[in-house]
């Protein structure tokens, strides 16, 4: 199963290192990221799998948040993605 | 594979036009709790809905996290109280206070099925259930209470509506040192639907499964957010599609939602209601989509086009989207908890004569509007009346749900606060209905061919 962590908010250095860093703990794999620069803000948005976590995403979330404070972070399991932009 | 623009939309649902699944309902069937001793009776009732929805909160919570989407509320729905008063006898109000000691024990924040069904007349249990609704309201917390007056199939109960305009004014006396707040919980319906899982109206119909989950989802933010985007003379037929996209996606995400919940609790998923329920917050307005629409303000001429409109488009998106479409769904119009809808109030914009004229195309009826405390039993009856007749003729649900503010005057506001919101005192035609609500019998069932 895959999960979403999105980040979102001004650019800086570090960023993909400290996120990347916080997933390599939770022992999540990160299988693609992908960044854009939307509406004046940058969104970057990484898909990790989730099967082999050691912690749960609620859990991940609170962690990420603690560790990239400046930047508003979403991690939500991918079903919600398909069953609302697939047939 | 899952795309950027697909998950920054759904991102942008969420965080900023307020998407969120309003409410997962646990409907119960208390059938098999009613004894001939009411004390036996209630321990059954406490038993049976812990042991069925301990862990409903808990569940709600667990699911939020997992999709990072917020559900507002988790409550309950129970089989109509009455049937149990018409079996135990004794005072109905016992129930009231088991059902509201059971609801924050499991820590829901409303329990539904303080109810009677007497569209054709009243059986036993019935009359003792409606004539204790003002103490159980007053009494109690989170109990909330409906009783269905008429049906398209029976006609309208003119003892019962007589009665109720009785006790919807009682309701709010008793509770008006705390802004008449048991009003706000007692809603008067004309077919009434079974599996409604929006409070105050729902109630687990004696139609329905044992235990049962219902979904209902939300999200006028993300349809006003959606037609702001488009451009002033896109047509009408391009508003309707726009809003079927969306109300399809909206829908998903309840469905998704109410099959893990009811996977996780191990009780079968009944029906998605796909309404568009307004919350006080700005930006998650029924009256806004209205205006963004292409209305100067909510109650205006055009009003009831544009509702009708939108009221359809959201059914035909929605019902794709979900495996079972039941409960309201559709648009709902609650004055109160409607920040446009109490904008328009406040400068008389929006009348009591065209919210009905609205209620005539959308998905429920006259709903938290506050009217003046000197308001007569017969003309709150007069009110319930001409409302089930719009439900009864047209073959829809229409309820009434006001709130007399006793000892205030048009102009003055009412704050209830959370979801339910404030608003202003509207205007009642105060000519009086009472020889004709007096007169009592029934409204018989309309015809159901010669349509014109």
């Amino acid at each position: 199963m895959k999960a979403v962590i999105t980040v979102i908010g001004k650019d800086m250095v570090g960023l993909l290192a400290r996120v990347s860093t916080t997933c390599a703990e939770a022992n999540a794999n990160v299988l693609e990221v992908t960044q854009s620069v939307l509406q004046d803000y940058f969104a970057m948005i990484m898909i990790i799998e989730i099967d082999k976590m050691n912690c749960d995403l609620d859990e991940l979330r609170a962690r990420l948040a603690k560790n990239v404070p400046e930047m508003i972070i979403h991690v939500m399991h991918e079903d919600i993605f398909n069953s609302m932009h697939r047939i | 594979m899952l795309n950027t623009t697909d998950i920054l939309e759904t991102i942008n649902m969420i965080q900023n036009d307020n998407l969120d699944v309003r409410t997962i309902t646990m409907g119960i069937s208390l059938l098999d709790c009613a004894d001939a001793d009411i004390d036996k009776s209630c321990e059954k009732v406490y038993n049976k809905i812990y042991r069925l929805a301990k862990d409903l909160v808990k569940t709600g919570e667990f699911i939020e996290k997992k999709y990072g989407i917020p559900i507002v509320n988790k409550r309950i729905s129970v089989t109509p109280i009455a049937m149990l008063v018409a079996a135990s006898g004794g005072d109905p109000v016992k129930y009231a206070k088991t059902l509201d000691r059971v609801a924050k024990d499991v820590g829901v924040n409303f329990i539904g099925g303080y109810s009677a069904l007497v569209q054709k007349g009243f059986s036993a249990g019935d009359i003792e259930l409606i004539e204790s609704i003002p103490r159980a309201l007053a009494e109690t917390d989170f109990v909330c209470s409906s009783i269905n007056v008429g049906s398209t199939k029976a006609g309208i109960n003119m003892d019962a509506v007589k009665l109720m305009g009785q006790v919807v004014r009682e309701t709010a006396e008793l509770t008006k040192e705390r802004q008449c707040i048991g009003a706000a919980k007692l809603v008067v319906f004309c077919n009434a639907p079974e599996d409604n899982p929006f409070m105050a109206g729902a109630f687990h119909g004696p139609g329905e499964p044992d235990c049962v989950l219902n979904v209902g989802v939300s999200g006028p933010g993300v349809v006003r957010a959606v037609l702001a985007k488009m451009p002033k003379d896109a047509t009408l037929n391009e508003i309707a599609d726009t809003i079927k996209k969306t109300a399809f996606k909206i829908t998903r995400m309840g469905q998704l939602v109410g099959s893990e919940a009811s996977k996780m609790l191990g009780v079968p998923f009944g029906i998605i209601d796909l309404s568009l329920a307004p919350t006080p917050a700005v930006g998650d307005s029924v009256a806004h989509i209205l205006e963004e629409i292409g209305l100067e303000q909510v109650g205006g001429p055009g009003t009831t086009a544009a509702l009708a409109m939108l009221n359809d488009a959201v059914k035909k998106g929605g019902v794709m989207a979900s495996s079972a479409v039941g409960g309201l769904s559709g648009a709902f119009i609650p004055v109160t908890e409607d920040a446009g809808m109490i904008d328009a109030a406040r400068n008389g914009v929006l009348t009591i004569e065209k919210l009905e004229a609205m209620t005539a195309v959308c998905s429920v009826g006259l709903d938290m509007i506050v009217i003046p405390g000197e308001s007569t039993p017969e003309t709150i009856s007069a009110i319930i009346a001409d409302e089930a007749a719009i439900g009864m003729v047209n073959s829809k649900t229409t309820a009434v749900r006001v709130i007399p503010a006793i000892g205030l005057k048009e102009g003055e506001e009412l704050e209830f606060g959370g979801l339910l919101g404030s608003g202003p005192i509207m205007k009642v035609n105060m000519k009086s209905p009472s020889v004709m609500i007096n007169r009592g019998g029934r409204i018989p069932a309309p015809l159901q061919s010669l349509k014109n």
